[in-house]
């Protein structure tokens, strides 16, 4: 299924967050995560869904001001 | 030193991570400026966590607390959801909240900022509000639950300085138990010695520093116009007065004429 990372429209398994964070390469990584505009914490990924045109967004630590 | 939400800080300034020429210029603009606090900022992961993981081993070997920010957000709810990502990112309950209500001057969003700050303070954040010196609305940011405030000098990255030095005189009046940090606008070193000399508890700068030709000069500088502001404000300066009066005394000057 389609849906929405960081903008992008990237085809999917079916699956949970935590599922679909390692087929995209973050199982390990120190990422957060927001499902349409939602926090979704870490702790939950693997109890989360995702649906079709759902928009993920996948942040890290940056630099700021 | 003042503290925030009960911790004692190191040192009265705080540095933004951003916008330094290298990661190796940036960690010795820490070390020469002796900050204890940096900012810092979650954003969309864009090469397999590569460059997220650099900065965060590059933060962690500073020894410094991170204050994480929601640096672009416009609205109450990108806020929060950015505040809440920031949370479990770097474990801390600090953020530095921003709502920006102006694009060209980014100036703060009040009524968004009270919203959000409210939502924050209440789901068991330590905001630290970027406002302006509107003491109505400062007043209204404590009673939502901020224990820091935050106003700005100028907007972010111009280097003007202290453009309200009225508004952030009374502020300080108003709220002299606050503890009350000068985020944003300054530029030179001489302008975060006038934000002590006014009794400001400390200064958060970026640009200022990283962007200077030589930014861990630049750090150390404000490092010594903080202390000199600070020994100044502690020292009681003396009336500014409009007439002249001569230091030297007029008694036993020879009588020449």
């Amino acid at each position: 299924m389609k849906i929405t990372v960081n903008g992008v429209a990237v085809e999917i398994r079916n699956g949970t967050l935590l599922a679909v964070l390692e087929d995209l390469g973050y199982g390990d990584k120190k990422v957060a995560t927001a499902v349409n505009e939602d926090f979704v914490p870490a702790s939950v990924r693997d109890g989360v869904t995702l649906q079709p045109g759902d928009r993920l967004e996948i942040v890290t630590p940056r630099q700021g001001g | 030193m003042p503290r925030f939400y009960g911790v004692e800080i190191l040192s009265r300034l705080m540095l933004g991570t951003a916008n330094y020429p290298s990661p190796a210029i940036l960690a010795d603009a820490f070390r020469r400026s002796g900050a204890g606090i940096a900012t810092v900022s979650v954003r969309r992961e864009a090469d397999g966590g590569q460059a997220g993981a650099e900065f965060w081993a590059l933060v962690r070997q500073l020894g410094v607390r991170v204050l994480p920010n929601t640096a672009g957000c416009h609205s109450v709810r990108e806020a929060v959801t950015t505040a809440e990502m920031a949370r479990e990112l770097f474990d801390t309950p600090w953020i530095k909240l921003e709502v920006i209500g102006h694009t060209d001057t980014l100036q703060p969003d009040p009524f968004g900022l009270l919203e959000a700050a409210r939502i924050l303070s209440d789901d068991g954040f330590q905001v630290f509000p970027y406002t302006t010196e509107d003491a109505v609305l400062a007043d209204r940011l404590l009673q939502a639950g901020c224990e820091v405030l935050m106003p700005w000098g100028a907007p972010i990255g111009t280097g003007l300085g202290l453009t309200n030095v009225y508004g952030l005189r009374t502020l300080r009046a108003q709220f002299p138990e606050v503890p009350m940090i000068v985020d944003a606008g300054l530029g030179l070193p001489s302008q975060a010695a006038m934000a002590m000399e006014m009794g400001i508890d400390a200064v958060l700068l970026n640009t200022a520093v990283a962007k200077a030709g030589d930014p861990a000069a630049m750090a150390e500088g404000f490092a010594r116009g903080i202390e000199a502001g600070r020994l100044a404000y502690l020292a009681d300066p003396m009336e500014p007065r409009d007439m002249a009066t001569p230091s030297t005394p007029v008694i036993g000057k020879a009588f020449l004429a």
